[in-house]
């Protein structure tokens, strides 16, 4: 669902909307009196209790052992055990999903940000007609709902061999992800002034090397933007592996969670576990790069 | 730049995306219009395969329903996103110090994968060990502690709620923004020529949020008519209870995968293809709508 974040915006569009602009949108607003009073900031506390409580719920109860669960719902972990998770990881085969996971995301998210990157500066650089053209027939890419065409991508891997293959479902996804990548990308190349090109190419430089040490390095919070915002959408997909991946020792963690939830459907604590281990990866990404998710979920923002 | 090395730089995007986007999406289309026996394609077969939709079971009683589910699911976080998340995003505005903290926290359960969140609630919402009714029951509720997700009539509500939950830190973030783009001057204008914070927020914020406010309802419409993931691990593929929970993807994955008739790439082709039209009119529709009226705002 985060891959739809920019799906409404027409490529033609994508001129008034630059990715970062720091200046308009996140002007601190002036000082006045908060709207509501105090029980405005109770409502809105309130509401980020019951946005985090399930969570913690989540990992609290990662911590107590199955009996526990059992007769005292409403219990703390006291003291708290590790033992689901050992169970989790090694007995439910968590520890394999997750490898898959972290291989397939990680090497889609590299493959897909590389050639986008490359993409993204010819797209913003060249002047022939046929790049503005290449250009429209990517940013279409970010209308088109891919999981509505499962079935020929299933007869492609199909005829490729690739089907219950990590790396075909790793190419699968770098490839969907390349559009978001270069809307985002051509804004910040054009951002760039030629001159830093002329003055590379009198230096002797060739395109390769101009690109690589001079652009690449300057758009680095733009990498790392599309790199982060890739990355979950990724990591939580659910049909591409579901309908790609056959057998047990290939699954990434969503599809895992369902082999697991189906074996393991009274065994909760060691459930709770595998759901802990599955978000962890994206909480810490979250934790250390806020501002690329929050840069990435208002990129397609125009006003 | 060059134009041939432009090129060299273009190609490698280009093949990816060609081969694993565009060459699926356009096949996806040419699928729908085939006469299928198993995996070999017969001859064309104009609309038949759609007209299968209205007129086989099982499409003519689960498509309904799942159709009218995807449009209950769209309405229900439609209606409280754009009251709740906006009043939301509109008290955090005038708090500047603890705005970044909370939008985060909204965010958060933003990012746990469907899967994930289906499953936690699964357990949370459990009428033996679950928490949630557990507390009911303490707390003297006892008629509300329900099998909240056994029953059929409250099934379909349980995966809105948990959907609008686990989405409106993404609505809060954008109207947010979009209230940050609203000239203080206008608000103030307003205050001082006596108007209460109240009529200030429906005569001059509210109109200036309707570009916002439409693309984050096109988002939605597009994000609940494709919903696969969310109702797949509360109900599984069938929508349990009783198809409570069925969705238009869930019917296309049963068809394409589970169902074993001969047909079955045909039909399958033919439910995705009236799925995404209806995702790309709606869509289309509504944003050019949004495109006229934001031409008369700035105008």
């Amino acid at each position: 669902m985060t891959t739809a974040v920019v799906t409404t915006e027409a490529p033609t569009e994508r001129a008034v909307a630059p990715p970062a602009r720091p200046a308009r949108r996140g002007r601190p607003p002036r000082a006045h009196r908060p709207v509501g009073g105090a029980g405005a900031s109770v409502l809105l506390w309130g509401y980020a209790a019951l946005a985090l409580v399930p969570l913690l719920l989540m990992l609290s109860n990662s911590f107590r052992s199955n009996a526990d669960l059992i007769t005292d719902p409403l219990g703390l972990p006291a003291p708290p055990t590790t033992a689901s998770y050992v169970e989790a990881w090694t007995t439910g085969n968590v520890a394999t999903y997750f490898g898959n996971s972290l291989a397939v995301t990680v090497g889609a998210v590299a493959i897909s940000t590389t050639v986008a990157t490359m993409a993204a500066y010819a797209l913003a650089r060249g002047r022939s007609r046929i790049f503005r053209w290449l250009e429209s027939l990517f940013l279409s890419g970010l209308m088109l709902p891919i999981h509505l065409a499962i079935l020929p991508i299933f007869y492609l891997f199909d005829g490729l061999g690739l089907i219950d293959s990590r790396l075909g479902l790793m190419l699968m996804y770098a490839a969907s992800g390349i559009p978001f990548s270069i809307f985002v990308l051509t804004t910040f190349f054009r951002q760039l002034p030629e001159e830093l090109e002329e003055a590379a190419a009198l230096d002797g430089a060739s395109s390769w090397q101009t690109f690589w040490r001079i652009m690449v390095p300057l758009v680095r919070p733009a990498l790392a933007t599309v790199a982060v915002f890739r990355f979950v959408p990724i990591w939580n997909d659910f049909l591409f592996p579901l309908v790609l991946l056959r057998r047990e020792e290939k699954y990434t963690l969503p599809v895992g969670l369902t082999n697991f939830f189906g074996e393991n459907a009274t065994n909760y604590s060691a459930v709770f576990a595998g759901l802990v281990i599955t978000t962890i990866p994206l909480i810490v990404l979250f934790l250390v790069a806020t501002k690329q998710i929050v840069a990435g979920l208002t990129a397609g923002m125009a006003k | 730049m060059r134009r041939r090395t432009g090129l060299v730089f273009v190609a490698p995007a280009l093949a990816l995306f060609a081969v694993f986007v565009l060459y699926p999406m356009v096949t996806a289309f040419s699928y729908a219009f085939f006469h299928w026996q198993g995996t070999s394609r017969g001859g064309f077969a104009g609309v038949e395969n759609f007209a299968t939709l209205f007129t086989r079971a099982p499409f003519t009683t689960d498509l309904p329903q799942a159709l009218l589910h995807n449009v209950l699911f769209f309405v229900g976080t439609m209606l409280i996103q754009n009251t709740f998340g906006l009043t939301i995003a509109y008290l955090l505005y005038s708090r500047p110090r603890s705005r970044r903290v909370l939008q985060t926290l909204y965010a958060m359960p933003y990012l746990v994968s469907p899967i994930v969140i289906g499953y936690l609630w699964t357990l949370l919402l459990s009428p033996t060990f679950g928490p949630v009714n557990t507390l009911l029951t303490r707390i003297g509720l006892d008629s509300w502690a329900l099998p909240w997700l056994g029953d059929p009539k409250t099934a379909l509500w349980v995966v809105i709620l948990v959907s609008v939950w686990q989405w409106i830190g993404f609505p809060v973030l954008l109207y947010g923004a979009a209230l940050g783009g609203v000239p203080e001057e206008l608000t103030e204008a307003a205050r001082v020529d006596g108007a209460t914070n109240r009529q200030a927020f429906f005569k001059i914020t509210l109109p200036l949020l309707v570009p916002a406010i439409g693309t984050v309802s096109v988002l939605t419409f597009i994000f609940a008519m494709e919903a696969f993931a969310l109702p797949y691990a509360f109900g599984g593929s069938t929508g349990n209870p009783a198809g409570s929970t069925d969705f238009v993807s869930l019917l296309f994955y049963r068809t394409a995968f589970d169902s074993g008739a001969t047909d079955a790439i045909g039909s399958s082709s033919a439910l995705a293809t009236l799925l995404f039209l209806i995702i790309f009119g709606g869509a289309y529709a509504a944003t050019s709508v949004l495109r006229r009226h934001e031409r008369r705002i700035t105008a």
